[in-house]
């Protein structure tokens, strides 16, 4: 266990110390990222206006309060992409990930996280800056903050799975591009990263509670701007333990079948 | 060298290597056919709503998203290949195989990749265009029309020219892949009208990224909203980008050292 630990901060520290020094390249990609949710909120507030103040329970400022919440949540699920995994076993850099003591999905979960605290502090003058233009409305007791920084976390474990899932299916086909982006599709509308999910069908909203795409976008955010109760609250985060639960022993199940499978050479 | 016929022979090429890998067609068909479904889901949201967004009725907007298709295919296909090339061939110092070549530099950047299945979404983007034409229940007239491919034509040379001024920022600062990103991230909305837009991001969307006229004005062409001066107007912008653009162009050519090549 503890060499773990070690192992953890250890790479922790060194993505935050390399990813410090990208900042600019860093920031222009996060820029890059604002236009999508801006363009939701615009969308959102004018149908709201339009209907009078309040469109499925949301006022402009309280989808301002959604979107900008949004923008890190967003951040928070970016994880090693399933991209790199088609390239990772195409290319055969897996064997040398594979001489290491250790599961390589250790190093993928470190590195992102340290790289996840160096976002959250260049995220935090663009919040203050949307905020400013968009003058969302905010109401957040100390329990909710408390909550919201787990379930953010717990979203970046349970995308970490799936989406490492997603990649692994390269060990049995090469042509993946096609399913991964049905996968984004699907996860685009299912997880409230389109919309908040309360602005769904109610088939959609029943079916995506028995999902985990909610858990890593709805949900966090929800936390923030929406008005749980500590009970929900807490039964939320019990949801993202299960769904990460799931996601490794799936995880640790596929792996053993899928490294018979894996005969690349070099990298 | 007569660039049209340069323009020709690259494409020619570019298609016969893309021809041989028919399967990346229903692979390009099924990417397209994820996005439309996203859009049209995002649509179907808005309308269950409301019966209009700023004005424009539910057809009138899949008129928008079809042309924001098409010209996505458009730039995916002719402009943003080329590019990609030119910023690897700055920074690698390649550029100079293109700069010894006997035609004018920037005619050749600018034609020498050519992705034939992106075209897949030009013809997605024209098949959800004649859907929406059929649903606007009032046809086009035959002015409608060129005003349309006019205004087409129009927006496809100003993102090419604000594609290649970023680009040439290549030259001094070698690194612009994020500044792609953020293009592409400004792109996106394209996909609404840019009238629902806030004054500032609307003036944005109109000089710094043309997508208010590579998109919504030949929707508007479509819709019975373009006036003659937004033509004209979009005419004066169009030859102003490709000055500017052949101007920053020479100017950072003047700064390429060549590396290694």
């Amino acid at each position: 266990m503890r060499r773990y630990i070690e192992f953890y901060l250890a790479s922790m520290r060194v993505s935050m110390l390399q990813q410090f020094q990208y900042r600019v390249a860093n920031y222009f990609y996060m820029i890059g990222m604002i236009a999508e949710p801006v363009i939701y909120l615009v969308v959102w507030s004018t149908i709201a206006n339009q209907q009078g103040g309040i469109v499925g329970g949301y006022t402009p400022g309280a989808f301002a309060a959604y979107y900008i919440v949004w923008t890190l949540v967003r951040n928070m699920n970016i994880v090693f992409t399933p991209y790199g995994w088609e390239w990772r076993i195409r290319e055969g850099n897996l064997s040398m990930e594979l001489m290491r003591p250790m599961h390589p999905i250790h190093n993928d979960i470190a590195y992102f996280s340290g790289w996840k605290v160096v976002v959250i502090v260049l995220w935090l003058p663009l919040a203050a800056f949307l905020t400013w233009i968009f003058k969302p409305t905010f109401d957040i007791t100390w329990m909710e903050g408390v909550v919201f920084f787990l379930a953010i976390w717990g979203a970046y474990l349970i995308r970490t799975m799936l989406l490492s899932l997603l990649g692994m299916i390269t060990f049995w086909t090469t042509r993946v591009s096609a399913i991964f982006e049905l996968y984004f599709g699907l996860e685009l509308i299912l997880s409230g990263r389109l919309v908040p999910m309360t602005l769904m069908p109610q088939w959609v909203q029943s079916l995506s509670n028995y999902l985990p795409f909610k858990w890593t976008f709805f949900f966090p955010i929800e936390t923030l701007v929406g008005t749980m109760s500590t009970q929900e609250l807490w039964a939320g985060i019990g949801m993202q333990v299960l769904w990460i639960t799931i996601g490794a022993s799936f995880l640790s199940l596929v792996w053993r079948a899928a490294i018979k499978q894996f005969s690349a050479v070099g990298g | 060298m007569n660039p049209f016929k340069l323009a020709w022979n690259y494409f020619r090429i570019g298609m016969m290597n893309e021809l041989q890998y028919r399967v990346n067609f229903f692979i390009q068909l099924l990417q397209t056919g994820v996005a439309l479904a996203t859009g049209l889901i995002g649509l179907a949201l808005v309308f269950d709503q409301v019966d209009n967004l700023a004005g424009w009725t539910r057809p009138e907007l899949l008129a928008v998203m079809g042309v924001h298709i098409l010209m996505g295919g458009v730039i995916r296909s002719a402009i943003q290949p080329n590019m990609e090339r030119l910023m690897n061939d700055v920074l690698n110092g390649t550029l100079d195989f293109a700069l010894t070549k006997p035609a004018d530099a920037q005619a050749l950047v600018s034609v020498r990749e050519f992705r034939f299945w992106q075209l897949t979404d030009v013809l997605v983007g024209l098949v959800v265009i004649g859907v929406a034409v059929t649903q606007l229940q009032r046809g086009m007239e035959a002015m409608q029309v060129v005003a349309f491919i006019a205004a087409l034509m129009m927006g496809a040379i100003m993102l090419y020219c604000v594609w290649l001024m970023v680009t040439s920022i290549a030259f001094w600062v070698i690194r612009v892949s994020e500044i792609v990103n953020l293009f592409e991230g400004l792109y996106a909305a394209g996909r609404w009208p840019v009238g629902v837009y806030p004054d500032w991001l609307r003036t944005g969307l109109t000089f710094l990224v043309p997508v208010a006229f590579a998109v919504t004005v030949p929707a508007e062409a479509m819709t019975n909203r373009l006036t003659s001066e937004t033509m004209l107007f979009a005419l004066g912008l169009t030859l102003l980008f490709l000055v500017l653009a052949r101007v920053v162009w020479l100017f950072g050519l003047k700064s390429y050292s060549g590396a290694s090549a």
